[in-house]
């Protein structure tokens, strides 16, 4: 069950039960499927080429010269944040295990608000490039900036992983494609996307990802409500009629509360540390465009989320909890199958291609996001001291681009087969003890000091990264091990308020004289925006 | 950076201090929504599992209501900031002009 939930809840990466349905076309070559998919890599590269002529500086290749608008980066955060988990992870859940999967649902969505009351519009107006930028305001640059880009990396690394292991089983799932060669088509186009294109295309990738996403699952809910008198209720009630009222009520999933409470707590604080979501910020012109952005983009994703409520019981009904286990036993081809049964190959083909741009719009996300806390925070900040020569950072920044999105092919293929699930909630996990409490004490608490802001980072990093390695998904799912020394699948309960009790400690049992006398000034910058006076 | 006059300082903390009191409100709110709703399903299963309408369940209802009260709370604060803190940030820009 709890491999099942996790494995659910994040990506398919089980192997297909081959020629166990001869009913659906999944897994053949799909005609259709490769011509959307085709078409979407056609568009985006289009994209690319036409970005690739804009940017020609760091500003331009971090944060499109703060030239996106709000409603613009509302969809590009969405497209950002809505990986296939949610899209394939939670539809297949919720057809497999009714209410409980909508549990996800609903985590997912709430840590939108908390990113836009305590980090948007501060980020937007302290920062350049990164979320180091905010720490290291008023803090010691070098030592900030080094923690910043371990919990940074980490994050990314981990997330990297899940998706390309994910993408690789997907693609072959879907499309009959061996695993290495779509890692490496993924790959390829990322790297295109991102090395020359920068954050403007990007940001257009992740824009015709959303927009593709939310009209694919729309069309698709429409469908399965057309069946049911456009009444959701009428839904839910032939779900209970056929397979019993139990799929209406909580089942197995929360077992152990705590288990749950720690899981919600890393997605609801997890997305306030996000670095490709915070990275977002910094692409739109001021705060109040920042903040308007993050209202569409809570919007778009309550919305998707409401939609994975019709799509998860119209498959339950439509398809059959056996059908779809019987293609893939985590349940992640529900969504897929559903687009079969009402709309034949050519939609299942144009469902499948859109759950290949979800990944690819995310991995691109991602690298951006690692290739500047490389370039921008460790080689210019660091080792160059805040003194690189004009151009240089760009060249840093594509070079690292290139390296982690090699990286990324490699674990990618080095992963394959191996149950990588837990990975995405490692990442939330770590975003939310190691970025956002050294971000939200920064911000707001006179008393951080340098030392009490990495303290926190790196000890949040650290714990998180021990503490999933003890855990039964370390000990008892990859390793077979009988029981683990950590009782919790995900170890947020524990390490958010550890890194808070970390930074405030250490901030009180040290001083830093600069980082008090600099509060009032960032206090002032944070309302007029850094660039005002 | 330009040595800040008291007054202006004073009216930057205040504002500050207004919106952190207003994050912190609203914060607590869906806090208090999400972890209601977990809560709830941890320990109290059958309540949840209780039908309000035929083919709704109390927890089916109480979702969309997190999901809705998410979008609620989203609308409130920039409601809040794009009439208040914006109008009252122009008024300490021209005060600090001056």
């Amino acid at each position: 069950m709890n491999a099942f939930l996790l494995q659910a809840a994040t990506m398919p990466v089980t192997a297909p039960v081959a020629a166990a349905a001869p009913a659906t076309a999944i897994g053949q070559p799909n005609t259709v499927a490769m011509a959307f998919f085709f078409l979407f890599i056609a568009v985006t590269l289009g994209i690319t080429y036409w970005a690739a002529r804009r940017t020609q500086t760091t500003e331009h290749f971090y944060a499109a010269g703060r030239s996106i608008s709000a409603a613009q980066n509302g969809f590009a955060l969405a497209g950002d944040y809505m990986s296939a988990a949610s899209f394939l992870g939670i539809a297949g859940l919720v057809s497999t295990t009714g209410f409980d999967g909508l549990i996800y649902s609903t985590g997912w969505l709430v840590g939108w608000p908390v990113v836009l009351f305590l980090v948007a519009e501060p980020l937007r107006n302290l920062g350049k490039y990164t979320f180091a930028d905010v720490v290291a305001t008023r803090l010691r640059s070098t030592p900030v900036r080094m923690a910043a880009a371990y919990g940074t990396l980490s994050t990314v690394i981990f997330y990297l992983i899940a998706q390309m292991v994910g993408a690789g089983s997907l693609i072959k799932l879907m499309f009959g494609l061996s695993y290495e060669s779509a890692v490496m088509i993924v790959g390829a186009a990322m790297i295109a996307y991102v090395l020359f294109g920068g954050m403007l295309a990007t940001t257009w990738v992740q824009i015709v990802k959303a927009a593709l996403l939310l009209g694919g699952a729309f069309a698709l809910a429409m469908l399965v409500l057309a069946k049911f008198n456009m009444n959701p209720l009428a839904l839910f009630a032939a779900a209970s009629a056929k397979y019993g009222d139990a799929v209406l009520a909580p089942g197995k999933l929360v077992s152990n509360p705590f288990d749950t409470i720690s899981l919600g707590m890393a997605l609801m604080f997890g997305t306030a540390g996000l670095p490709h979501i915070l990275m977002r910020f910094y692409t739109v012109p001021d705060a109040r465009a920042a903040r308007t952005s993050v209202f569409y983009a809570t919007g778009l994703i309550g919305f998707f989320y409401l939609l994975t409520f019709v799509l998860g019981f119209g498959a339950m009904v439509l398809v059959g909890p056996d059908a779809i286990k019987a293609v893939d036993k985590g349940g992640n081809m529900a969504a897929p199958l559903l687009a079969e049964y009402l709309g034949g190959t050519p939609f299942l083909g144009f469902i499948a291609a859109v759950a290949f741009a979800t990944i690819l719009a995310v991995v691109a996300g991602l690298t951006l996001s690692g290739a500047a806390a490389l370039s921008h925070d460790l080689w210019t900040s660091v080792v160059r001291d805040g003194k690189a020569r004009p151009g240089e950072e760009l060249k840093v920044a594509r070079g690292a681009t290139l390296v982690l999105g090699l990286i990324a092919v490699v674990l990618g293929i080095v992963f394959k087969g191996q149950n990588v699930a837990f990975m995405v909630s490692l990442a939330f996990a770590i975003a939310a003890s190691a970025n956002f409490p050294a971000l939200v004490l920064s911000i707001f608490w006179r008393r951080c000091t340098t030392q009490g802001a990495v303290a926190s980072m790196v000890i949040g990093t650290t714990a998180t990264l021990v503490l999933i390695w003890l855990s039964p998904v370390v000990q008892v799912d990859i390793l077979k091990h009988a029981g683990a020394w950590f009782s919790l699948k995900n170890p947020a309960i524990i390490t958010i308020p550890g890194s808070f009790l970390v930074g405030i400690v250490v901030s009180l049992l040290t001083t830093d004289d600069a980082a008090a006398q600099g509060y009032d000034a960032s206090v002032r910058d944070m309302i007029d925006g850094a660039n005002a006076h | 950076m330009p040595i800040t006059d008291t007054r202006s300082h004073q009216g930057h903390h205040a504002l500050a201090a207004a919106r952190w009191r207003i994050a912190i409100a609203l914060t607590t709110a869906v806090v208090v929504l999400y972890f209601g709703f977990i809560l709830l399903i941890a320990y109290a299963k059958p309540l949840m599992g209780s039908l309000v309408a035929p083919g709704l369940s109390w927890g089916i209802l109480l979702g969309a209501v997190v999901i809705f009260g998410s979008w609620i709370s989203t609308w409130i604060y920039v409601r809040w900031a794009n009439n208040n803190y914006d109008a009252r940030l122009e008024a300490l820009k021209k005060e600090s002009a001056r």
